[in-house]
């Protein structure tokens, strides 16, 4: 049975380009427009027969198009895709914070959705009082969660500090406590954004860990992350956008691969950027990655066995010390293949301000990775711990090839991460 | 198609409004509860501020229009004239001022969360509730000082509240809608604020008006309420002008159709511009 079902959606926003100042601006204002009216009867007073000459000129941006897809009962539905493919737009547009341009969304059921922990947290507030309040705000009514008060309190770790102000918890708490209420809604369908990424590990396989259970429980699911173990985890089927159109719907672990093979296609092209797989690319950084090489090019092909150089060029606006940079390498099913810290070497790296390079280089003894594509996702720590200034989200790296040093070669369906070079075999008596 | 509760489609404004409403009740309750823990936990002088505030500006006005302008007061005291009427004025000011600001300051929200927008800017009347209670009790407290005894009509004063309401609101929702498009909007409202203030009859009483500019006079709607508020408190010693009043119900409620459709018509577009 239909519980979701979406025809013809699309979304178009306007964009304003004002021509002087050659940028975008979003808002507008009384000011302008009563400038802009007084300029166009002006140019009319003085050139009554010119056309209006306006220094705003709009330009259409289809955020979605042409999105048609049916969701049933109980289903999990990942959506997948690069920045900018329209992923937050879909999400919006299910749970009704924005209206579609064209084409109509018809739900059945409670819907709640999750596109960020925390909102309307306020930070005068005690943690009880956050949760009631964020619970309400999420669509909670107030029995459901006095109901499950003690349960969130728990789960979130946060109980000796329940009457203190939130805006005295650490970072970690804050987000744990807004995990926590989120993680306790009961709707029909939940739509979840990419919110698993915060936390500390520990916390995030936690949180991980009840989507799980929340899937379970035969509640449709609609989910979007980078992160594609997870994906591949919790969801059974999925949704690969890019550019606002859909470009595959199908079994998830069908989806992502065509995703990974969409990714080399894109660091493949001309006009690809870092800001492509960029975690949130709008946002302000004080600190972040402007470019990323492999073997002196944006995507290297090694050969097996061979010395990986992952080169990083880093921006800055500010003098820094004990910066950690981590680099994890991750296989074609989205697979963590290794975690790689600057902190490990005891290389914690003094950011100056302006651009810094930095590079990692792996001898590649003993293990080999195995031939196939792999990706990395890289971050900046200011602090450990804390939340990274910067992240790349599955950047195609490289491709191991199955020829390299001593003409190895391996059956290419061989099971396994890693070539194991230096092993012994003896027979004993 | 019956099957399915929610159709979601352009053009068309959310279907099942009032039913919505309901289901949000709490939420509504919720936002009202979260702005009052905020006010009073924030400013150390939380309740004093809304005692200190309309106290000081009676003090003013009764000295300015009062001792050195000496506006007739109808041989009531001159500090019970100024309250009578201060009441209404900073119940209206205070709804207009908060919720014309409510939709930016919870703009996190609404980009992130769905909810009938119009909670917004509706809860922020519940706080200047407040203060008007608080604010009636200092009066209750002047009168006893002044040992006035109000008249039998004070108990028609809900009602008035209720006209109070409905202007501000709808003046509430027009503000907070248009600061949502236009962002410098919200620093013309203090500006229109202040300038209401010397245009509604809280120094004075509006008897001050020639009669012939008193129909005029009375397009303003607070003039309307203010006056009210003068009669139910003051009884027969203060004049009600009654075609002012009939035409101060009219244009408060066309001002909130006005008001609420606006913001009916806008809110999809709030998480788009916001």
């Amino acid at each position: 049975m239909n519980v979701i079902k979406v025809e013809n959606l699309g979304k178009r926003y306007l964009i304003g380009h004002d021509k002087k100042a050659d940028g975008a601006f979003r808002y507008n204002s009384i000011r302008d427009s009563i400038y802009h009216s007084m300029r166009g009867v002006f140019q009319k007073i003085r050139h009554p027969l010119s056309p209006n000459k306006e220094n705003i000129t709009l330009e259409e941006f289809w955020a979605l198009q042409d999105i048609n897809f049916e969701i049933n009962q109980g289903d999990k539905v990942g959506i997948i895709g690069p920045n900018g493919a329209g992923k937050t737009t879909l999400l919006k547009l299910l749970s009704r914070i924005t209206h579609p341009t064209t084409g109509s969304i018809k739900i059945k059921g409670r819907i709640a959705s999750l596109l960020e922990v925390g909102t309307g947290f306020h930070q005068e507030l005690s943690g009880r009082e956050n949760i009631y309040l964020n619970g309400a705000i999420l669509g909670m009514r107030r029995l459901e969660i006095r109901k499950k008060f003690d349960e969130i309190v728990a789960f979130a770790e946060v109980e000796k500090f329940l009457d203190t102000p939130v805006k005295r918890y650490s970072s970690g708490m804050y987000v744990r406590l807004a995990f926590a209420v989120a993680a306790h809604l009961e709707p029909e369908i939940l739509i979840v954004d990419e919110v698993l990424a915060v936390g500390d590990a520990a916390f995030q396989k936690k949180s991980l860990g009840k989507m799980e259970d929340v899937s379970k429980e035969g509640r449709t699911v609609i989910f979007v992350s980078h992160n594609m173990l997870a994906m591949s985890k919790l969801c059974e089927n999925a949704i690969l956008l890019n550019k606002g159109r859909i470009q595959k719907q199908d079994r998830v672990n069908l989806v992502i691969d065509e995703y990974f093979s969409k990714l080399y296609r894109t660091i493949e092209s001309e006009n690809f950027t870092i800001d492509n797989f960029r975690r949130e690319p709008n946002e302000q950084k004080e600190i972040k990655f402007v470019d990323i090489t492999i073997n002196n090019k944006p995507h290297a092909s090694i050969d097996i066995g061979n010395n990986i150089d992952i080169h990083f060029k880093i921006n800055s606006m500010i003098n820094l010390q004990h910066v950690n940079i981590t680099i994890q390498i991750l296989n074609n099913l989205g697979e963590i293949v290794t975690t790689i810290l600057s902190m490990d070497s005891e290389n914690s790296f003094n950011i100056s301000k302006g651009i810094n390079s930095i590079q990692c280089s792996i001898e590649q003894i003993g293990l080999y990775l195995m031939p196939g594509k792999y990706y990395i996702t890289a971050g900046i720590n200011k602090v450990i711990g804390s939340k990274a200034c910067d992240v790349i989200v599955n950047y195609p790296a490289f491709e191991i090839n199955n020829t390299g040093l001593n003409s190895l070669s391996i059956r290419h369906d061989r099971p396994g991460v890693f070539y194991h070079k230096k092993i012994n075999w003896n027979k004993r008596d | 198609m019956k099957d399915f509760d929610i159709l979601i489609e352009p053009k068309k404004s959310i279907k099942n409004f009032w039913k919505e409403l309901y289901t949000y009740r709490e939420l509504f309750l919720f936002l009202a509860w979260r702005d009052i823990l905020v006010r009073y936990k924030q400013t150390v002088i939380g309740i004093a501020w809304s005692i200190i505030r309309p106290l000081l500006t009676m003090v003013v006005f009764t000295i300015v229009f009062g001792k050195l302008a000496k506006m007739p007061s109808g041989g009531i005291p001159y500090p019970i004239l100024v309250f009578s009427a201060m009441l209404p004025w900073q119940f209206f000011s205070n709804i207009i001022s908060e919720s014309g600001n409510s939709l930016i300051s919870n703009s996190n929200m609404i980009s992130k969360v769905y909810f009938p927008r119009i909670i917004i800017p509706t809860t922020s009347m519940i706080v200047s509730l407040i203060d008007f209670f608080i604010s009636s009790f200092i009066f209750v407290l002047i009168m006893l000082f002044y040992k006035f005894i109000p008249t039998i009509y004070v108990i028609l004063i809900p009602f008035l509240l209720i006209h109070a309401i409905i202007t501000s609101l709808g003046i509430g929702y027009l503000v907070s809608a248009l600061s949502v498009k236009y962002r410098d909007f919200r620093y013309i409202v203090p500006f229109m604020v202040q300038f209401g203030l010397y245009i509604s009859p809280v120094g004075f009483s509006s008897s001050v008006i020639p009669e012939k500019w008193r129909l005029i006079y009375s397009l303003n709607p607070m003039v309307g309420i203010i006056d009210g508020f003068r009669w139910a408190i003051l009884g027969d010693k203060f004049q009600i002008y009654i075609p002012g009043f009939i035409l101060s119900i009219v244009i408060s409620i066309s001002i909130f159709i006005v008001g609420f459709v606006y913001f009916r018509k806008t809110e999809r577009e709030f998480a788009d511009v916001i």
